[in-house]
């Protein structure tokens, strides 16, 4: 009976104990707050093999390797004062992304696709996956990068106006490709054309040069995370004719061609298309 | 017969004057030499694009093929879920290997650079006596392996290695090899803790990645400071320079190495010994007789 007193010694240990854990828990809010503050970036642009951003945050160890290899290759362009231009940097306490992650913002330097991608090779964690860069053939392919996607901005695109502009397009690794000129008719003269560039997802690798090549002030033609800048149709939605056609994907590709025909080579092409002279 | 004790103790401590600067401060300025020769190469790592060690203390390449990770950032990497590559881990083991086995925990004192700030706020509280006339804030320096387990609960809970997501290690040094930022407020702000909050606050109390150097380093490290009680004349002077006080436990008590892993391996108090009872030993070795056999 007489034991049942509280042991002092015991007491105090757990009266410790329960103060470590009150303190961690205060911490743990604290230190929670400020990691998932600073986990929120969603357009950050990451370096070609990144993984989807979360298992990205998981598998960075801010190592800065990526940064490294950019920085040190052999083809690294100069600026007009003669700095280097290293796309990759590692996010520093102030830039509001993830801290020590490596990003580029593409209308400072753009990624300029290497071949041999030194970047994605650095990474030691794997954060950076060249496995997420093979092509068809199974090598490992700077085109098959998906950094981001250009969007176009109608109403700040000077192409819009009737104005031929193409530096969007000649900028592109994929010209013609990734982005293309679209040959519409010019509504104000009636008679002009509009070279307008559209962007092809399917293609476009988030490189970023179309955006440092673009003239307007700001850039009418610009990266965003694939993520942020792309719908998802949903299985609710069902292309009929891909399902009962066969071979739809060659028939595509072969109506692809045709058009490509219709691409204008010079001026006098698109000027001569029977649509305009019809008129 | 205490009196002649007495005389004798402080005739030897003036004789502490006679060492010299450099033999008073051997160890600082080696360590300061390894940090910031170390930093050198991390500099030229990324702008000279020099092959000796590149990438920073998270993750580095030594001469370009040997993989070093910081294995408590890897840790959290599995805590956080990731399938991480091999190099990593294979960094992380040789790490583990040369602080656990080898150095202790000299990572704090010789390589990290946040050491090098806190050591300056340390420096200017001994100096000038700040901590006499200061209000005793009194965290506890187990607060460290709460942080400690603490990063390794979050990391799951949040999706990313908690403590590297924002340790400020890791951001002092990313940012003086990689450019700062805001990254100096983090430091201002530890120095200023360090300073006028709490002595040898965060290095000594919070710091989850200094306690996760001491549980490695506290079975088997191999480079230890050595204590001889023969020649110890409790001056006490390594007790007012130790970062970490409690692991000199033994200073006139008994004849035994400093065995915690808490100690840092920095040298500071073999610096400041004048009668050299304090020495670099290896943990196995045998040093001085007990205090009986003389």
């Amino acid at each position: 009976m007489t034991d049942k007193k509280p042991d002092p010694k015991r007491r105090k240990l757990l009266v410790g104990f329960l103060q470590g854990i009150g303190f961690s828990i205060v911490g743990g809010v604290v230190w929670s707050a400020i990691v998932t503050e600073n986990k929120k970036d969603p357009l950050v642009l990451r370096p070609p093999g990144a993984y989807p951003e979360e298992e990205f945050l998981k598998k960075c160890i801010k190592c800065g390797l990526c940064v490294i290899a950019c920085a040190n290759r052999e083809n690294v362009p100069f600026d007009r004062q003669g700095n280097k231009m290293v796309t990759l940097k590692l996010a520093t306490p102030g830039d509001g992304k993830p801290i020590g992650t490596p990003y580029f913002i593409p209308r400072q330097v753009p990624c300029y696709m290497c071949i041999d991608i030194p970047c994605a090779f650095a990474c030691p964690t794997k954060a950076l996956d060249v496995e997420l860069l093979r092509n068809e053939k199974g090598e490992v392919d700077i085109n098959k990068a998906r950094m981001g996607v250009a969007v176009v901005d109608y109403n700040s695109c000077i192409a819009f106006w009737g104005l031929q502009c193409d530096a969007c397009v000649r900028a592109c690794p994929l010209m013609y490709k990734a982005i293309y000129i679209d040959v519409r008719r010019n509504r104000r003269t009636g008679k002009h054309a509009m070279l307008v560039p559209v962007v092809d997802p399917d293609y476009c690798t988030g490189c970023g040069l179309c955006e440092f090549a673009c003239p307007t002030d700001k850039p009418a033609i610009f990266v965003l995370p694939r993520d942020v800048a792309l719908g998802k149709i949903g299985k609710h939605y069902v292309r009929g004719w891909m399902e009962t056609e066969e071979n739809v994907e060659e028939k595509i590709k072969e109506r692809e061609k045709e058009l490509q025909k219709w691409q204008p080579k010079t001026p006098e092409d698109y000027l001569n298309t029977e649509d305009l002279l019809n008129e | 017969m205490s009196n002649a004790v007495a005389i004798t103790k402080s005739q030897e401590r003036e004789g502490e004057k006679t060492k010299s600067f450099l033999a008073r401060n051997k160890y600082l300025i080696l360590r300061r030499i390894t940090q910031i020769g170390i930093l050198g190469l991390y500099i030229g790592g990324n702008y000279l694009g020099w092959k000796i060690l590149q990438g920073n203390l998270s993750t580095s390449k030594f001469l370009e093929v040997i993989p070093l990770s910081d294995p408590y950032a890897v840790l959290q990497m599995f805590f956080s879920g990731a399938i991480v590559g091999v190099d990593v881990i294979i960094g992380a083991l040789l790490i583990l290997a040369f602080y656990g086995l080898i150095a202790g925990r000299a990572f704090c004192s010789w390589v990290c650079p946040v050491n090098m700030f806190t050591d300056a706020a340390n420096w200017i509280r001994v100096k000038t006596g700040l901590h006499k006339e200061e209000k005793r804030i009194n965290i506890p320096r187990s607060t460290r392996y709460w942080f400690l387990v603490l990063g390794l609960i979050l990391s799951p809970i949040l999706g990313v290695p908690a403590f590297e997501f924002i340790s400020p290690i890791s951001v002092t040094h990313r940012g003086i090899i990689f450019g700062i930022g805001l990254g100096w407020t983090l430091i201002l702000a530890i120095f200023l803790f360090d300073l006028f909050v709490v002595k040898n606050g965060w290095c000594g109390h919070l710091c989850p990645l200094g306690a996760f150097y001491s549980l490695i380093s506290k079975p088997a490290s191999l480079l230890r400071v050595g204590y001889d009680l023969n020649k110890c004349t409790e001056c006490m002077e390594c007790k007012r320079v130790c970062p970490e006080v409690q692991v000199l436990w033994m200073i006139g008590k008994e004849n035994k190495p400093v065995l915690s892993g808490e100690c840092t391996n920095c040298g500071r108090c073999i610096d400041v010994c004048p009668e050299n009872a304090l020495f670099y030993t290896l943990r196995f070795k045998k040093s001085g007789g007990d205090k009986n056999e003389t």
